[in-house]
């Protein structure tokens, strides 16, 4: 187990350590690894080291940077912040500088944080392979013929390589809690509006969420105490108030009752996947734990439902790219109109991907279909929740597989909707808006080289100190 | 439902989002699209009749904030994106035609 986070940040307020050798520490670390990885788009190595160096004087001053001074973080390139470009991975933003810092980056500066680069994702978020990036594929450290997940699977590959003590990324329909499975590390997608969205770029309004990658549920919990909370600038926020869950994480919940629905149980989990699931419901057993068969039917209408909602609020979101006030422009040819400038801009703009996106959500929304897709899928959503509300009456936790298999090859899942059935166990989370973890659940062998299996937690929402404390018991009983 | 889509729906969906799409590309959008439908249209065996529509999962009412003016973004900050920019404008195409008056 690597040393927890908080004592590192206790070292650096203390000056025992600096700020500035944790940064030299990482850089040094990119510079041996990440050509092969390719975790990040951009490092931001004199920022980084500015911003430790800001850190360290504080310090040296005799005042306190925060719970998070020093912390070395990777921030998802979808989050605005004012260092560097903010691309989303879409030739579209290729060339973004962000005016502003999201909320989330104005609160883990002023906790102290030091932000070392902006990381590789799918195009827009959209995808669960990292594949989609216009800026080339991020690998698997585990193994790099393999993806690393997606759409977060930069920030997830450099928490996994060493790059950083943790990242952001953002979760809309699993998208942190996949490659933090594929790649070994926690991924936390708090409820939604636990954390402000304004600077998050948006895809699914009424799904985003932003969380943590870190290398424990500990740490996790203490970069997410620093996120949550209302924010004036994201009116989805909720008026709940958080407290500060990292000194409680390492608490055991007594008489937890752990729900399995027989769905997760499903004939299409890979057979190490499987395993590391019965093995999880072992070992909470034997913690004490009450294990509680539960049903979730309408887990694989999920997929059906989730790939209406997100579509239909992206391609709303992306209408924004017009080419007119930020973002790629082409080139018009004479006599070509406003109209052309739209057009032309998007296509040239969007990778293949976005731009199904795009026509999907364009064509559930439109006249004749809207209330055969889009109005249905809103329907279905509400009984989703429901069936989440009734499972917890009978227990504080679910527990499953993250994904149904563990890391796939690059360029081994063809067929889109192939990849969009990989979500399974993910978009359920988001559609009712409660909050999900991603732990690791042992490994797969496959051809010599030990690929994570991640298991996934849910609790209702807003009980994230029962779900952060639920993991950290499991983490503690796979270890 | 869903009738099969036809080359002349990808053409219409793709003007609706404003994407220029060559033609050569019509048929192979046409069956993403259909197969990703194919699999959607199992929602129409879920039986939803009298479910309200769910389009956020937070019971969030409006919430008021005191009307307090902060200082403005400065304008030459938000020109640093423009693709095109003359003076302390964003430049666009013509958008009325020859002869149109406004």
């Amino acid at each position: 187990m690597s040393r927890p986070l908080v004592e590192i940040c206790g070292d650096v307020r203390s000056g025992k350590v600096t700020a500035r050798s944790r940064v030299e520490a990482y850089l040094a670390e990119i510079a041996r690894r990440e050509p092969e990885i390719h975790a990040f788009n951009e490092v931001h190595a004199d920022a980084a080291l500015a911003q430790a160096d800001a850190v360290d004087a504080m310090v040296a001053s005799g005042r306190d940077p925060g719970p998070l001074a020093g912390a070395v973080l990777a921030i998802k390139d979808n989050i605005v912040m004012r260092e560097g470009r903010t691309t989303c991975s879409s030739r579209m933003l290729a060339n973004y500088r962000s005016p502003f810092d999201a909320t989330v980056i104005e609160r883990l500066r002023s906790a102290g944080a030091v932000f070392i680069g902006k990381t590789n994702l799918d195009e827009f978020a959209m995808g669960s392979s990292t594949e989609n990036s216009a800026f080339g594929v991020t690998k698997n450290p585990h193994d790099t013929t393999r993806v690393a997940g997606g759409s977060s699977g930069g920030s997830a590959a450099a928490v996994a390589a060493g790059f950083c003590d943790a990242s952001l990324g953002s979760d809309t329909g699993g998208s942190i809690r996949q490659p933090a499975a594929l790649c070994g590390c926690v991924g936390f997608k708090p409820t939604y509006g636990r954390v402000s969205r304004l600077g998050l770029v948006a895809f699914g309004s009424s799904l985003d969420q932003i969380g943590p990658f870190a290398r424990s549920v500990a740490d996790a919990a203490l970069v997410y105490d620093a996120l949550a909370g209302r924010d004036q600038g994201d009116s989805t926020t909720a008026d709940v108030p958080h407290e500060p869950l990292a000194a409680k994480v390492a608490a055991p919940l007594a008489g937890l009752r752990v729900g399995v629905p027989r769905e997760y149980r499903s004939g299409a989990n890979a057979p190490a996947v499987a395993e590391a699931l019965e093995r999880a419901i072992a070992a909470a057993r034997a913690f004490g734990a009450e294990i509680v068969d539960i049903e979730l039917p309408l887990t694989d209408i999920g997929i059906s439902t989730y790939y209406v909602i997100a579509p239909a609020e992206a391609s709303s979101n992306l209408a924004r790219y017009d080419g007119i006030r930020y973002g790629h422009r082409a080139k018009l040819a004479p006599g070509e109109d406003l109209e052309a400038l739209y057009s032309k801009s998007r296509a040239e703009g969007f990778g293949p991907e976005v731009q199904r996106r795009i026509l999907l959500g364009t064509y559930v929304l439109s006249s004749g279909y809207y209330d055969a897709y889009y109005k249905r899928a809103l329907q279905v959503r509400r009984l989703i929740k429901e069936e989440f509300d009734r499972a917890f009456e009978r227990c504080d936790v679910i527990l499953g597989p993250t994904s149904p298999i563990p890391a796939f090859p690059i360029g081994g899942m063809k067929d889109p909707l192939s990849m969009y059935l990989c979500d399974v166990y993910t978009v359920n989370t988001n559609i009712a808006g409660i909050p999900g973890i991603s732990i690791n659940g042992g490994f797969a062998d496959e051809g010599g080289r030990r690929l994570p299996i991640g298991l996934q937690l849910q609790s209702k929402a807003f009980a994230e100190e029962t779900l952060l404390r639920a993991a950290a018991m499991f983490e503690r009983a796979l270890a | 439902m869903a009738d099969a889509l036809t080359d002349a729906d990808i053409k219409k969906i793709a003007k609706l989002s404003r994407l220029s799409l060559p033609d050569s590309q019509v048929g192979a959008v046409r069956t993403q699209l259909s197969t990703i439908l194919g699999h959607i249209a199992q929602l129409q065996a879920v039986p939803v009749a009298g479910v309200e529509p769910m389009a956020h999962p937070l019971r969030i009412v409006n919430r008021l904030d005191a009307d307090e003016p902060k200082a403005p973004m400065p304008v030459a900050d938000l020109l640093r994106n423009a693709p095109a920019v003359e003076d302390r404008y964003l430049a666009v195409p013509k958008v009325l035609g020859d002869g149109g008056g406004a």
